[in-house]
């Protein structure tokens, strides 16, 4: 049966080679950091399964160390000057999307097949990670295209990947942190802390400041956890239940519905959610790591706006 | 209240701009000591933590084939795509990629699009490629600019479709939740109740996406960058 693990151990490997090819490129000033950040980071993957806990922690303070500390630096070298790719690129016109397009068809096609099929009776993939067993399929389907398609040296995978890393940087690994983060969040309590003041210091006295406290509380707090599968619990439990519900007699599937949504919202406005808003702004080399934030605030502002009426306007009516 | 001081370190330090991985680590580290925890047990909690969300990062594996298509002129032929629709402007481009990626999240089929997937190399050069197409040579703020609203279109329109879908995580999520409290909801009322809000981003973002254009317009008559045929180079970083 295909695991995780099987994934974490080509996970293991790409970063591995990133490693090595930074070791050996002279042209980045930093090459030595790179090689040691791509290197531990190959480590929590090769071995994170099987390490104790303290030590893969002492891996990741090692990374943190060298990323904030030493810095981590960037190739100068281009595998293709602009013009070799504008002719590439006449030259292979619209076949071009094709490995692009692999990727996420191969994706769709292994959630729904793999989730029930069978080999002999035993699954060929675990039925709970079919979505991200999948990707990983998707992506090595769309590698293998591309290669017979474009021939290039074999190396090139390897070269062009550690070009695209290097680029995200240290922002690559900022998810894990975060949900690191929010496991040390939760077991100090925070939750239990942030809902016990809201309920002390806000004005919860009529049907709709319960309303405005439950959806702008769910986005403030998922801007805080970074995540609004965090915030909905907390939230939920310290004023949706007891004050939307109970106390003013709403309904809760209007109530948990929007809530979640609300959440959302501020899930785009906030560092923490660092895979959706900070990991783009470095994979698209924008100077401005926030600059993804900031195109999404207004949006996010005038939905929450919208999400707190829709809740006000149907939770009290079922 | 000394629980929250991991707060008050990443607020404070996200806003001194400081290496966040470095402002991160040194919240999780004190919140962990501040709630009892030995410093051996901290880093292990970390370590555990990290350990268990490594499938966020499964998306890297991307990275080889898009960079070997982008070698190959990927981001250059999604440009001349565009280039050769004389309709096509960075705002549309967008409008449709919200359009279809709203559409499919809410059948379920988020994986159908992405940062490193679709964005990058796809989805931002041919917005790009649609104003270079109108206004010529593009100033680098612009550029990033439309890069980033690139993303947030991304971001947007999976997360307010997604939540029609009764089968995804957020849904499943407050159906466990809320059996935990003795309430029972039915997965597909909570997904209706979903509509109202994805209808209100799609207007909400859709708008903006207009103002983009006009905005972009304005900017480029206004001050026209004068540099001669559109350069496909990348800025300087």
């Amino acid at each position: 049966m295909i695991t995780l693990e099987h994934v974490y151990w080509l996970m293991g490997v790409l970063a591995a080679g990133v490693a090595w090819v930074n070791a050996r490129d002279a042209s980045n000033p930093k090459r030595w950091n790179n090689a040691a950040f791509w290197g531990l980071y190959a480590a929590t993957f090769l071995a994170g399964s099987w390490l104790p806990h303290a030590v893969t922690g002492c891996l990741v303070i090692a990374m943190v160390a060298v990323a904030s500390i030493g810095k981590l630096g960037q190739t100068t070298r281009e595998s293709q000057t602009a013009a070799q790719r504008e002719a590439s690129a006449a030259r292979w016109g619209n076949r071009l999307f094709l490995p692009a397009l692999t990727i996420p068809a191969v994706t769709l096609l292994g959630t729904f097949v793999l989730k029930t099929a069978t080999v002999g009776g035993a699954p060929i993939v675990d039925p709970k990670q079919v979505t991200q067993i999948s990707l990983a399929l998707g992506a090595l389907a769309g590698l293998a295209v591309a290669m017979v398609m474009l021939r290039p040296p074999a190396a090139a995978p390897l070269h062009e990947a550690r070009r695209l890393w290097d680029a995200v940087g240290w922002a690559a690994v900022l998810p894990q942190m975060l949900a690191a983060l929010g496991a040390l969040f939760a077991t100090a309590g925070v939750g239990k802390v942030v809902s016990t003041l809201a309920e002390r210091w806000l004005p919860l006295g009529t049907p709709l400041a319960a309303v405005v406290t439950y959806t702008v509380g769910m986005a403030l707090f998922t801007m805080i956890m970074g995540n609004a599968f965090a915030a909905f619990p907390v939230m939920t439990a310290g004023i949706g239940l007891p004050l939307v519900m109970t106390r003013f007699g709403g309904d809760v599937t209007v109530m948990a519905a929007v809530g979640m949504l609300s959440g959302f919202c501020g899930t785009l406005m906030t560092p923490m959610a660092a895979n959706y808003n900070i990991v783009p702004a470095a994979l698209l080399e924008l100077p401005d790591e926030y600059a993804v934030i900031k195109a999404q605030i207004p949006t996010a502002l005038l939905l929450l706006a919208a999400n707190t009426a829709i809740m006000y306007a149907f939770v009290y009516r079922q | 209240m000394l629980t929250l001081i991991g707060i008050l370190i990443v607020v404070a330090g996200f806003a001194a701009r400081l290496n966040p991985l470095l402002v991160v680590t040194v919240a999780g580290l004190a919140t962990g000591l501040a709630s009892g925890l030995g410093p051996v047990q901290v880093v292990a909690a970390f370590g555990k933590a990290f350990t268990e969300s490594r499938y966020v990062a499964i998306v890297w594996l991307v990275l080889p084939v898009i960079g070997l298509l982008e070698r190959a002129g990927l981001k250059e032929r999604a440009r001349a795509v565009i280039a050769a629709v004389p309709a096509a402007t960075t705002g549309r481009v967008l409008m449709i990629y919200f359009a279809v990626r709203q559409i499919t999240a809410a059948l379920g089929l988020i994986s159908l699009g992405g940062h490193a997937q679709m964005v990058r190399p796809l989805v931002a050069p041919m917005a790009e490629g649609a104003a270079e197409n109108r206004f010529g040579a593009l100033r680098a703020a612009t550029r990033f600019r439309i890069r980033a609203h690139a993303s947030a279109v991304d971001n947007v329109a999976v997360f307010f479709g997604e939540d029609i879908f009764i089968a995804i995580g957020s849904i499943l999520l407050i159906k466990g939740f809320l059996e935990q409290n003795g309430i029972n909801v039915e997965p597909a009322r909570l997904a209706l109740w979903a509509v109202p809000t994805a209808v209100s981003a799609w207007l909400i973002h859709n708008v903006r996406l207009l103002l983009l254009d006009r905005s972009l317009r304005r900017e480029a008559t206004a001050s026209p960058v004068p540099i001669a045929p559109a350069q496909h180079e990348e800025p300087a970083a």
